[in-house]
This record gives structure tokens, sequence and C-alpha cells, in this order.
């Protein structure tokens, strides 16, 4: 390196960045540092993952089921669908949702308002925003509910071990989701109002909206593209696992009295569950990974912000790629951390 | 008296040629990158992915330009022939990468030329082919005839890892206006999302406006804005640490533009063999020794101007008659109100 001229050092990483970046969850412009650009990319590439393994599991399991379906025009359209979206490269796709959904969706001054106060137009989709006081009580309301409800959770799983009484564990947990965060607004000084996006002219005939919360096109693109590409594939590992359990099983919960709701949710799913979990482990990576072709239509992860235009203004390839692998490497290692320990709790424990 | 003559005169060839032997060797010694492209057989150039007038490629893969023309007049300098040229497309993200690792030997890719490229990232920048500057395109239904009239909010569409997406910023910081910056790797892509509707405006160098306009859908619904934001030499660019080949890239630039001062053209290369003019004589390869400086033989700067031409007819051959930029502008040469002025070659 030394022969060709290239320096080596990550200093650069506290130099102003100098470049802004079209939509970060946290604040950012040029004069933050690189390492920032570097989080703002981070933390872009982690919510169209996460939005896009929401929306895959969410398809691929209604999709799985349905193509178990006896009805065989469900059965088949999951199937065409299935068979369509998972022979075509995601590359294709993505282009393809990006410039089919820009030509398709109406400018803004266009847009037709959905309920009143979404506007779904070529340059976002703008949604209304929470304006927040002292969201940070809100917040730990929440995190307040979740701790109840986990010990509830214990509470009526050692209830049930020792007294055989069941308590309806779902109705107390929403329950304390909606009571505790409503305390905060009473009690906590907690207020919130809403934004409603406005149109606003730019020039004679530009316009734009003003307020509110603006997704842009190419992240919704992007993560429509990524969920219903993986979804293909989860729907199939779906299939797979509830075909796996034999069918002997369903037949012995149902001569016992169980309901066909019980049978699926006490009998099949915890075995299919052993069986799907593993594969869909590897479709959750694909997908983060995958993200990285963002870089094609302009969505901002850490590929576009960081390997891309960091990395341009710096000239420090090796620095920045090893950075973004790295990043990767443990975005996956957790996510298949996570999996392999839902893995483990699913799993048969012998005794 | 007369086989003294006869003697003298083998003594002084046999110093010249050994002379020029040994100069050649030691350039070509020096130089590891000529060496290997001789041994190659033909000059390795990283181009763009398509920049009409600049370097892009037709249906038949001939690339033309005046980018392409720089490493092609490298070709006809070093290898006597300037067809025998490697392009490789490159996306503004991998060109410098594909240069320090030894994938290309010319960056010849509208590269503007800035402190921290040439001083930092193991990069040599040779001179300027075309002095460019960052513009805006817009609807020309947008109402909006100066880039005083951009409104935050606006957004802008442009090519990832440019020095666009830095001036762009300070543009807009310094009108205090909130903007929304959409970055494509391809220009392609921005083309497509610009015309489209994305973008209230396109923004890059003004000849690349120029080019990218006619892909538009309908390029007489847009306009470019009159204001020139930025300075952007665009040049070839070379490795760090290699002088010899920077020099060749360096002159051969210098050769095409001043042919064009001289009045030398590739039809009157050879007659001008005979010129009264000392310094056309020394272009031509009549006079002086300066081909050996470089390594090269004598005729090497000939060459040049026969198979590529002067800077004059590779402008007019790529961008004027193509329609991009028929008015020279800045790009004209010194003597004719334009800032084109390199050192003599002498």
């Amino acid at each position: 390196m030394e022969n060709r001229g290239i320096t080596f050092g990550y200093g650069f990483l506290t130099q102003e960045s100098s470049f802004d970046v079209q939509f970060s969850l946290i604040e950012y412009d040029g004069s933050h540092s690189y390492f920032r650009a570097y989080l703002v990319g981070l933390l872009n590439t982690i919510l169209v993952s996460v939005i896009g393994i929401i929306f895959a599991t969410i398809i691929g399991v209604v999709v799985g089921i349905a193509r178990l379906s006896s009805n065989y025009l469900i059965e088949r359209t999951a199937a065409i669908y299935v068979e369509f979206f998972r022979n075509i490269p995601l590359l294709l796709q993505i282009f393809f949702w990006y410039f089919a959904a820009l030509r398709a969706l109406p400018l803004p001054e266009k847009a037709e308002p959905i309920f009143g106060v979404f506007f779904l137009t070529i340059k976002g989709f703008f949604v209304p925003a929470f304006v927040w006081n002292n969201l940070d009580i809100f917040i730990y309301s929440v995190i307040a509910a979740i701790i109840a409800i986990v010990f509830v959770r214990l509470y009526a799983k050692k209830k049930q071990e020792n007294q055989g009484i069941q308590t309806p564990v779902l109705s107390i947990s929403i329950g304390l989701l909606i009571i505790l965060p409503l305390l905060s607004f009473f009690l906590g000084g907690v207020d919130a109002s809403v934004e409603i996006p406005v149109i606003e002219q730019l020039s004679k005939t530009s316009f734009t909206f003003k307020g509110g919360l603006k997704l842009p096109p190419e992240l919704i693109s992007l993560a429509l593209a990524l969920s219903l590409y993986t979804a293909t594939f989860i729907a199939e590992c779906v299939r797979a696992g509830v075909q796996g359990v034999s069918k002997g099983q369903k037949e012995a919960a149902a001569s016992i009295g169980l309901t066909p709701n019980q049978v699926l949710k006490l009998v099949v799913m915890p075995q299919a569950l052993r069986i799907i979990i593993p594969p869909t482990t590897n479709q959750y990576l694909n997908l983060t990974k995958n993200s990285s072709l963002a870089a094609a239509i302009a969505y901002p992860d850490l590929v576009l912000v960081f390997a891309g235009t960091a990395l341009m203004q710096t000239g420090r390839a090796i620095e920045i790629v090893s950075i973004t692998m790295l990043t990767y490497l443990t975005l996956s290692i957790t996510i298949s951390i996570f999996m392999n320990w839902y893995n483990k709790k699913i799993a048969i424990k012998e005794k | 008296m007369f086989k003294l003559v006869k003697r003298l005169t083998s003594v002084v060839a046999m110093f010249a040629v050994l002379f020029t032997f040994t100069t050649e060797t030691m350039a070509a010694k020096k130089s590891k990158t000529l060496k290997n492209t001789q041994k190659k057989g033909f000059v390795r150039c990283g181009v763009s992915q398509g920049l009409p007038g600049f370097s892009n490629a037709d249906a038949a893969g001939n690339w033309t330009g005046v980018d392409v023309d720089v490493c092609r007049a490298v070709a006809a300098a070093v290898l006597g022939d300037a067809s025998k040229v490697k392009f490789t497309p490159l996306s503004a993200k991998e060109r410098f990468t594909a240069l320090t690792s030894n994938e290309i030997d010319i960056l010849s890719r509208n590269t503007t030329w800035t402190l921290s490229r040439d001083a930092d990232i193991g990069l040599t920048f040779v001179g300027v082919n075309f002095y460019d500057g960052q513009g805006f395109m817009v609807r020309k239904n947008s109402g909006i005839s100066s880039v005083n009239d951009f409104k935050a909010g606006v957004s802008a569409c442009t090519n990832l890892g440019t020095t666009t997406e830095l001036n762009m910023r300070d543009f807009f910081n310094s009108k205090g206006i909130k903007y929304e910056p959409v970055t494509f790797e391809k220009a392609d892509e921005v083309v497509a999302a610009y015309d489209a509707g994305r973008c209230d405006t396109y923004t890059t160098d003004k000849s690349g406006l120029a080019a990218q306009r006619i892909k538009l859908s309908n390029p007489d619904d847009h306009m470019v804005l009159p204001e020139t934001i930025s300075k952007e030499p665009l040049g070839p660019v070379v490795r760090q640490g290699d002088s010899v080949w920077e020099d060749i890239v360096r002159w051969s630039l210098n050769t095409m533009i001043e042919a064009e001062e001289y009045g030398v053209t590739s039809a009157n290369a050879d007659s001008m063999k005979t010129s009264d003019n000392p310094a056309v004589k020394r272009l031509v390869g009549a006079e002086g020794e300066l081909g050996a400086a470089l390594g090269l033989d004598n005729e090497w700067s000939l060459r040049i101007i026969k198979q590529v031409g002067n800077y004059g007819e590779s402008y007019k051959r790529n961008i004027a008659d193509t329609g991009i930029l028929p008015d020279r502008g800045p790009n004209q040469l010194w003597t004719k109100g334009g800032i084109l002025y390199v050192p003599p070659a002498r």
C-alpha cells in the first residue's frame, strides 16, 4: 500500500462528512462526522430489514398456509405467486417496484388523500406525525408495561403449574399496554398532537408536502420488493413445516377432544415450528444482506451512504469496506444467535 | 580528410545511438507501467459507463468521446496504434480503486481534479481536458429560471460519490435551503428517476446535463439553468509513483491542445514536417529529440495528431457535432478567449 501511496487509518471517521443524506432516523447533516453517517446508514439498513422481515413473515405464513388449503383457487394462486416471485432476480424486482411505482404514483398536487391525512405520491408517502412533549416519560411507561407483562406471565405459568388454574394472560397484557401509557398522559405530563402533512408549492408546477412524516418511495419499494421476494421462500418453509407434522398427531389430538384451533395451536404448530425456524433464519439473513441492493435505487442504506458516498469522498476503500463487512457480519450473527435461541426454546425438551 | 569525417560521423552516430538507447531504456526501466503496456500491447483505460461526448460506446462497442481520445492518444504515442486500447467502464464509486489496484493504467472518466483526490489517495492528476462546472436542470414549465428560485423542500437527483454531492450541499447551505438529496449509483437511474418526476431538479456537471438531456423522454421540456455553482476541471488521472507514465499521459494531452494552437490537424500533420516554425516542427517530430525523454521514439506526437487529431478536432467530433455543447465556452484556446493553455513542448 505504501508503494502505491495509499495511507491507512481510521482517523477519518471523526472528520466532518460534508454530504447530506435524504432520509435519516437520527439527526444528521453534512456537518456531522463520517461515523455518524455510518450510523445513519446502519440504522436505515436495520429499518428496511426489520420492516422486510415483519412483512415477509406475515405474507410467508399466510401464503404457506394458503398453499395447503383444500380450496383449489386459493392453493393455485399461492403457488403461482411463489413460483413467480422466487424465480425472478431480486434486483430486477427492486427496479420494477421502484420505477413502476414512480410511474404509477401521482405527483404531489394530484395525490388523493387516503382517510384525509395520508398522501401517497411520487415524492414519498406522507403520513401524519406525532409531536411529543415529554416523550421520554411515555417511553418509560411503555417499558414499565412490558416488564409488568413479563412478570404477569411468569406468575401465570407458576400458578398453572401449581394449581392448574389458567390466567387470561393476553387480556391482562393488552390492558397493561394501554393503561400504563395512558396514565403517563394524565399524570406524567406527556402530550402528543398530530401534525398532518400540508401541500406546499415549490414553484409554478412543482409541489411537495410539509409537516408530518415522510417515507421516501425508495424505502417503500425496497421493503415491498424484499418482503415479496423473501416471503416466497418463507411460504415454502411454512408449508414444509406443517406438512412435516405427521397426520396421526392431528388425528390423535382431535380424538382427545381438542378443538381445531387448539389442535393447530397446541399440537401442530409447536412441532411445525421446529421444522420452520432453521430455514427461516436463513431467509432472514438473506433479506438483511439483500437489503444492500438499496444502492441501486437511492435508498440511503449502509452500502449507499458509507460504502458508497463516504468511500468516494475519503477514498479509504480498505478501511470502509472492512468496517462494512464487519457490520454485516455482526448483523447476521446477531440475527442467527437470536433465532438459535428461539429455536432452542421451542425444541423438544427431553427430560 | 574524407576518412576522418566519415569516422567522426560514425562515432557521433554511435554516441547518438548509444545515448538514445540509454535514455530510452532508462525511461522504460523507470516506468513499470510503460513496460507493461508495451508488453501487453494495449493501453488499459478506465472510462464512464456511458456519457455521450466524453466516453460512450455505440451498439458495436466502439468507444468515442473526448475522454476516450486521451487514451487513444496515449496508445498512439506508446504503441503506435490509437485503436490498441482496452476500455473498462467504471462507476463513479469504482473508478479510483480500479486505478490504485492496477486494474487500469489511465482513468479518463470526467473526473474532477481536487486537492484531496490528488494528494490523499494515491492518485495524480495530469491535466485538464475539459473545464466544467456544476449546474441544475429543471422542467421548463416549472417557472424556475434561476437557482435563486429554489425553495426549501426541493428534491435533487444526482450521482453517488461525486463532487456534485458536496457542491450541492455547499450551495443549498449557503442559500439556507433545506433540500432532499436523492443519490443513485448509475447515471441512467438518475435520469429515469428525474424523468419520472421523483426530483424537482437534476444536478451534475453542465456537460453531463447537456449530454444526459438527450436521454430524457422529452428533452425539449427541460432546460439547464444559467448559473454555474462550482469549478469542475475534469482530467485524466494516473497512479502516483510512476512519473514517466505520468509525463507520457500529460504530454499526450498537451500535444493535442498545442497542435490545435499551431493549426496542426490530422489532415495536414505530415506536410507540417517542412514547416518554417520550429515549434510546429518539434510537434510533428521533425526537430528535437523530445520523444527520447519520455522513453518513446521521435514520432510519438505526430502519431497522436495523425491518428486522433488535435483537441479542436476531438471536441468538434465528439461534443459540438453531436449537439451536446456546440459552444466551446472556456474550453477554447487561450488565444481565442478560452482558458486552454498548455506549457510548450520543447
